[in-house]
């Protein structure tokens, strides 16, 4: 679906190839030393984190253990209180944001047509109006949006707007794709086909970094895991390997579907 | 009250036998008025946006004197543009006072602060809502002032329609910068004070009606526009 | 940027002709006089006259600002003053009417047919209310004087029976009728003012009600903007041919206005 390479390189127009040569790396994507603090609690406390190469990073963790913070300090949504983010061994810049897809967890759709999303998204990328529509097109149908093109996005389904938020993301080509749980509250069939999509997108050189505290979706699509909580990194390594011996108390007690971080055997009674 | 209803009966009864006068008279209201908007919108509308997205040291400031503004006294405004426009004053040499261009200026200066005032306020809204997601495309500050005024193109036409009811709807600067010369600068507004003053009280009231029910058809024109909006969800 | 547009899109439907600007007064306007005899100057000259009505201080203040050709007002001392201090370039007597105390069908101050003079010093001590122009204007300048000779200083009531509307003449008629109050009035205003309600002409005829309007071209010399050779046509005019038409013009069958030019009577 997401064909990269040269094959496809020597396909597309000259002015495309022009483009997407001159666009600046935002891999690999570094924080280092990022701490985050509120009223006198740390929320974010992570020495060196580096996204790179390509495959499916699941972020996950117990709800308030900090994974969309970190997220957004990555994207350079949130400036850290310390530390450094950059992106391809460079400070963030506009240039290298648009290689750097983000998918919320709520889709932002602007108050236009579902095609007009994606080609909004890809002329403020520099990429030519006729592209633009072509690409826009192209994205639609790989998302199975292609019926639903000239609708006002914010008429879809909850899940049609999602599938359009993660096509619009992926008609920029990213390196790297953000996605800050972007399956709550979504109905199976649009589940299925957002992880389809960003799987395909993970094995086919973009690298995906997606939080969730579902450890059932996890299982699903990650390669590897990073375990947050309470705003530190506690591991990083292969699902396989995760999941079959975690090394950490919470880890374990969070796989064991109990209510991490709640001191005291009195809270740990829900069970899956 | 009887006297009022014949009154409004002979004048709305001039204004569908197309009286040339009262055409001309409503004509002028809804042109000058109109393109008093247009420029007020034209900066307005940029300016707005611009202070809120921007962050610098001040802004609270130049929020509250943009809000403080929406309330210039229109007399205070065309006294300012007649001492401007004065064959006596900085730009006399143009010899535009009493002409419609004058009343243009003047009006468009006493809507530029509403307009502007309340498109900050509206896109400031939309801003909480899409800045994460514009700084995502990689956008900057121009990309998100025409992506933000473009979204909010409905909510924008309720500022643009509030400046156009204060233009349309007031005397004050106009009768100092355009004269209420009959058949160069007579507006609706300004013919009300004249036939007051000639104690022609009916007639006036029934220019005033004629006026209410033109700014009234406007509001619903712009209303049924946004209603088509929202229940496309652009609004 | 603004005024480019906006003179670029307005030049169209302004240009008319050519015209001169002539600041004059509420009362020539109200009346309905200048209607009636400026359409027959622009038939013969393809003269347009833009009118410009306000007080007479207003409309001398903005002749002095150049803005302006023609000044046609009612204050005879404030317009030699206007011609001495090089604002205009000579001062011509063109028409007159008469003054009149309006009041309340009942009158209080019982002032009916009686002299001026003795008129306002009634209506003083009986503290009925007058409401007065308040605004500079000819017949304002007028009305003080008339107090000034009565021996009475009704500004020191400001806001209790004496009031100043602030407002034009057919405004201070309403605002009388409105409160019941006695007022001063040209007669032309009076006559074709349309809302008399319960007011009606009680002093009249007295030699100090006499009104005398002038006409004064602006001084090009000060002011090059002015519109000097159109101007002086215009005055030529109104001092000639358009003394007749200013004594045709009638409303319900009197007279309001009686020429008195120079040389025409």
């Amino acid at each position: 679906m997401l064909d990269r390479g040269n094959t496809s390189v020597a396909g597309r127009p000259i002015a495309d190839l022009a483009f997407e040569e001159a666009r600046p790396e935002v891999r690999p994507v570094v924080g280092q030393n990022i701490r985050i603090a509120r009223d006198g609690r740390l929320l974010l406390d992570v020495d060196e984190l580096v996204v790179s190469g390509s495959g499916m990073t699941v972020l996950m963790g117990p709800n308030g253990a900090g994974k969309s913070l970190l997220l957004r300090c990555l994207a350079n949504l949130v400036a850290p209180d310390s530390g450094t983010i950059t992106w391809g061994g460079c400070q963030p810049d506009r240039a290298r944001a648009a290689r750097l897809g983000f998918v919320f967890q709520r889709p932002v759709l602007l108050r236009r047509s579902a095609r007009a999303n994606i080609r909004h998204a890809l002329r403020a990328a520099g990429v030519s109006r006729g592209e633009a529509a072509e690409r826009a097109d192209q994205a639609l149908a790989a998302a199975r949006l292609s019926h639903l093109s000239r609708m006002p996005a914010r008429r879809l389904s909850g899940g049609e707007q999602q599938r359009l938020a993660l096509a619009r993301a992926m008609a920029l080509r990213p390196e790297c794709l953000f996605l800050d749980e972007p399956t709550v509250n979504l109905d199976p069939a649009s589940v299925a086909a957002i992880e389809a999509t960003i799987i395909a997108a993970g094995r086919s050189g973009t690298k995906v970094l997606f939080v969730t505290h579902d450890s059932a979706q996890a299982r699903r699509i990650a390669t590897d895991i990073l375990f947050m909580h309470d705003g530190q990194i506690l591991e990083r390594g292969e699902a396989a390997r995760f999941f079959d011996a975690p090394g950490t108390a919470a880890a374990r007690a969070f796989l064991a579907g109990d209510l991490v971080g709640e001191p005291g055997p009195e809270h740990r009674v829900r069970t899956a | 009250m009887h006297d009022l209803t014949n009154a409004f009966a002979e004048t709305f009864g001039l204004l569908v036998s197309l009286d040339a006068d009262l055409l001309e008279i409503v004509g002028l209201s809804l042109w000058v008025s109109g393109l008093a908007v247009l420029i007020a919108g034209l900066i307005g509308v940029p300016l707005g946006a611009l202070v809120a997205i921007a962050r610098f040291p001040g802004r609270w400031a130049i929020v509250v004197l943009l809000n403080a503004m929406m309330g210039l006294p229109p007399v205070v405004v065309g006294l300012a543009v007649y001492l401007l426009l004065s064959r006596a004053g900085p730009l006399g040499p143009l010899g535009i006072l009493y002409t419609p261009t004058a009343m243009v200026i003047a009006q468009a200066i006493l809507v530029l602060p509403i307009v502007a005032a309340l498109s900050r306020q509206t896109i400031e809204d939309m801003k909480l809502e899409y800045e994460d997601q514009l700084r995502v495309f990689g956008m900057g500050p121009r990309g998100m002032v025409s992506t933000l005024i473009w979204d909010a193109r409905y909510s924008l036409m309720t500022a643009l329609l509030a400046g156009f009811g204060r233009a349309v709807a007031e005397v004050g600067a106009v009768i100092i910068v355009g004269g209420n010369i009959n058949h160069v600068t007579r507006v609706m507004t300004t013919t009300i004070a004249l036939e007051t003053s000639k104690g022609n009280l009916a007639f006036a009231m029934a220019l005033g009606l004629v006026l209410v029910t033109i700014v009234t058809a406007v509001n619903a024109l712009v209303f049924s526009l946004r209603h088509t909006a929202t229940r496309s969800a652009y609004a | 940027m603004a005024i480019g547009v906006a003179v670029g899109l307005m030049s169209v439907p302004a240009a008319a002709g050519d015209f001169i600007i002539m600041q004059s007064t509420t009362s020539t306007q109200n009346s309905g006089l200048l209607d009636a005899i400026l359409p027959l100057f622009t038939a013969k000259t393809r003269t347009e006259v833009r009118v410009v009505a306000v007080g007479t201080g207003q409309a001398i203040k903005n002749a002095a600002n150049c803005d302006g050709d023609v000044l046609l007002v009612h204050a005879k001392d404030d317009e030699e003053a206007f011609v001495a201090e090089g604002g205009g370039v000579k001062r011509f007597d063109v028409m007159y009417n008469d003054f009149v105390i309006v009041g309340p069908q009942r009158d209080p101050a019982k002032i009916a047919g009686r002299d001026v003079e003795r008129a306002l010093r009634m209506i003083a001590e009986a503290e009925a209310p007058f409401a007065s122009r308040g605004d500079e204007s000819g017949t304002h300048k007028k009305e003080r004087a008339l107090w000034r000779d009565a021996g009475v200083d009704p500004v020191a009531a400001s806001g209790a029976w004496y009031r100043e509307t602030g407002s034009g003449m057919g405004a201070t008629i309403n605002i009388a009728v409105g409160m019941d109050a006695y007022t001063l009035a040209d007669r032309a205003t009076w006559i074709a003012h349309e809302n008399k309600a319960g007011l009606r002409v009680l002093v009249e005829g007295d030699d100090r009600l006499f009104n005398q309007y002038g006409v004064i071209l602006v001084s090009p010399e000060r002011c090059p903007s002015v519109k000097a050779e159109r101007g002086q046509a215009f005055i030529d005019w109104l001092l000639g041919e358009g003394q007749a038409a200013i004594a045709a013009y009638r409303v319900g069958g009197q007279q309001l206005f009686f020429p008195n030019a120079a040389g025409s009577m």
